[in-house]
């Protein structure tokens, strides 16, 4: 066992409907693979993080689905396989820590060592004391070191065992940025030898800009968008986030098909026959959905404008103008209504003026898919 | 003084038979999410409201040579069981098992239930997760469970004159002896043995009540909480 790297990713499948009677009911449906190394689970209290790392670890069962690592499968409705807790080889770091408080820090990190002779029972939790630098703490009680020490002590207790996936909850939340950036250091560190899989659940930017070499947005039990952070995180993904971004073209329109090995979808905005191609977002064909457009990210020509990397143009008539300041800003009709900012100086030199046709250009990124 | 001995021995073995029993059905009662758990709950809480003498005649009938407890201890040992050192072990049992469970319950499920969920990813099996993060963070509700048992036990009458008579050496306890006194107006003899209970009464609550302040909440309280 020692030395040996593992790549092995985790794969899940899950569906869990919760109906509580003094919770709205809530609907968990994912599938996902997680490869090794640190994957962020990123959304806002009650989009299911927590619940879906129980139905990791086997504290919660899901309806259906199925949850394997490797071959090795965990949980599997059809199959009625659902391996238990102890017996799933994982490492769950809660919020809380849920460290023993009658115990000291190195009975916390013996606890979930196998049956061993006591020299290499003693060597397993000198080596990951150390690697984790809490080794002079050996003796104490949790109520006796600081919040930081005790998330280190947490992380040694669940990876002493070696498990196979690492699950944590939040497990750096109140701490200052220096101390949460050392400790992934360390975690990075013993990472790197080790290679499994790390979901690490977090609501705040800071930690996925920070941590993320992968990140999966979960909004409502399901996942609306997974990546890097910067792909993932740059386009809002709610409609009063677009508002308060400031999106003047906010669009309904409806999906007509996916493209997914393009990465994109085709929409039909509402009212008209105009379809465009938008960022790829958890949709399925004729869903509703709404398209976030910066009035300063669309482009105006005057003429059928040849040879663009753009793919989506739509032939228009300008309604009206208005100069706001150092812009000016267009409604052109294109089977919607759109805002498109202009400076005066182009105003000017494409002789803009209110009936006059243009062709509205629009780069597929610059369509920022929002759900509500 | 005789009686005082009595009473004490049968409340360490009520004591020691509650603690066997009481762990294993407290911990059902804590954790166990069956529908019907109500039942058993009621049944385990019924000598807390039943007068003793009920609880006692049903639990003399049960052990009379026609009772079905009586049939089964007659067949196996050859002696009746009601009016027996052991009979009255028996029916203490029963009415003092309340006042063992209910403090236990009562820090089994103060437990963090993240604890337990991190002993289980961690490995660990129900058995050991009681043995080693429920049993050590409960200790209090143990001690409390075993005061309270001894005590209730040791300041019984109804049951104990229903099922054990007033037999000197083997069913003769302190509460009966007291009453005996009385009876026969020897209220100095009485004094004697009521002052031992009322002071260990107080001791014990004293115990009980400062366990409680330690901990910094409630495991057994004489009122229900406000």
């Amino acid at each position: 066992m020692a030395g040996a790297i593992s790549t092995v990713p985790l794969s899940l499948r899950i569906l869990l409907e919760r109906r509580a009677p003094n919770a709205p009911f809530f609907v968990l449906d994912l599938s996902l693979e997680i490869p090794s190394g640190i994957s962020i689970l990123f959304g806002t209290s009650g989009a299911g993080k927590s619940t879906l790392l129980d139905c990791v670890a086997g504290l919660l069962r899901p309806d259906s689905g199925q949850i394997k690592i490797g071959d090795d499968i965990l949980f599997d409705s059809e199959a009625r396989v659902n391996v238990s807790p102890q017996r799933r080889r994982m490492a769950y770091v809660f919020q809380s820590l849920a460290l023993f408080p009658h115990m000291t820090v190195e009975e916390n990190v013996a606890y979930g060592l196998p049956p061993l002779p006591e020299s290499q029972r003693s060597v397993r939790i000198a080596e990951i004391l150390q690697a984790f630098r809490v080794e002079n703490l050996g003796t104490r009680r949790p109520a006796e070191i600081s919040g930081g020490e005790k998330q280190r002590v947490a992380l040694a207790r669940s990876l002493v065992t070696r498990p196979q996936v690492l699950l944590l909850d939040e497990p750096l939340s109140g701490l200052d940025a220096e101390l949460k950036a050392s400790i992934v250091d360390d975690l990075r560190a013993w990472n790197a030898a080790q290679r499994i899989p790390i979901l690490y659940v977090t609501h705040t930017r800071d930690e996925v800009d920070a941590l993320g070499e992968r990140v999966v947005v979960l909004d409502r039990g399901r996942v609306i968008s997974e990546g890097r952070p910067h792909e993932v995180l740059a386009a809002p993904r709610r409609k009063r986030l677009a508002q308060a971004a400031g999106f003047e073209n906010l669009l309904d329109a409806t999906v007509v098909e996916l493209r997914e090995t393009d990465g994109v979808m085709r929409v039909r905005l509402a009212e008209s026959a105009s379809e465009i191609e938008v960022p790829l977002g958890y949709a399925t064909p004729n869903d509703h959905v709404k398209i976030a457009i910066h009035a300063g990210d669309i482009l105006l020509a005057t003429q059928p404008p040849v040879g663009l990397s753009a793919r989506n143009i739509l032939e228009g008539k300008i309604v009206s103008l208005e100069t706001r300041g150092t812009l000016v800003a267009a409604r052109v009709q294109a089977g919607v209504m759109f805002t498109v900012h202009v400076t005066p100086g182009a105003t000017r030199a494409l002789e803009l003026t209110a009936g006059k046709p243009v062709w509205i250009v629009l780069k597929t990124h610059s369509c920022h898919l929002v759900s509500d | 003084m005789q009686s005082l001995l009595l009473s004490i021995r049968l409340a360490a073995c009520v004591t020691a038979i509650l603690l066997a029993i009481g762990l294993p059905l407290a911990y059902w009662l804590a954790y166990s999410r069956w529908r019907g758990k109500f039942l058993v709950e009621s049944i385990v809480a019924l000598p807390l409201v039943l007068p003793p003498t009920v609880l006692g005649f049903y639990v003399l009938v049960a052990m009379g040579t026609h009772g079905p407890l009586g049939r089964v201890w007659q067949a196996a040992f050859g002696h009746a069981l009601a009016f027996t050192f052991t009979g009255l072990v028996f029916a203490s049992v029963l009415y003092s098992l309340p006042f063992a469970v209910q403090p236990l319950i009562a820090s089994f499920e103060s437990v963090d239930r993240k604890l337990l969920d991190a002993s289980a990813v961690l490995g660990a099996g129900a058995l050991r997760t009681f043995r080693r993060v429920i049993l050590p963070m409960s200790i209090p509700g143990v001690v409390t469970a075993l005061v309270l048992s001894f005590a209730h036990t040791l300041g019984e009458f109804g049951v104990v004159l229903m099922v054990g008579g007033n037999l000197a050496g083997s069913t003769r306890t302190i509460s009966i002896d007291i009453y005996d006194h009385v009876q026969s107006l020897e209220y100095a003899e009485a004094n004697r043995l009521a002052l031992i209970l009322l002071t260990f009464s107080f001791v014990v609550l004293s115990i009980v009540y400062g366990i409680n302040r330690r901990v910094g909440r409630r495991i057994w309280s004489a009122w229900p909480a406000r």
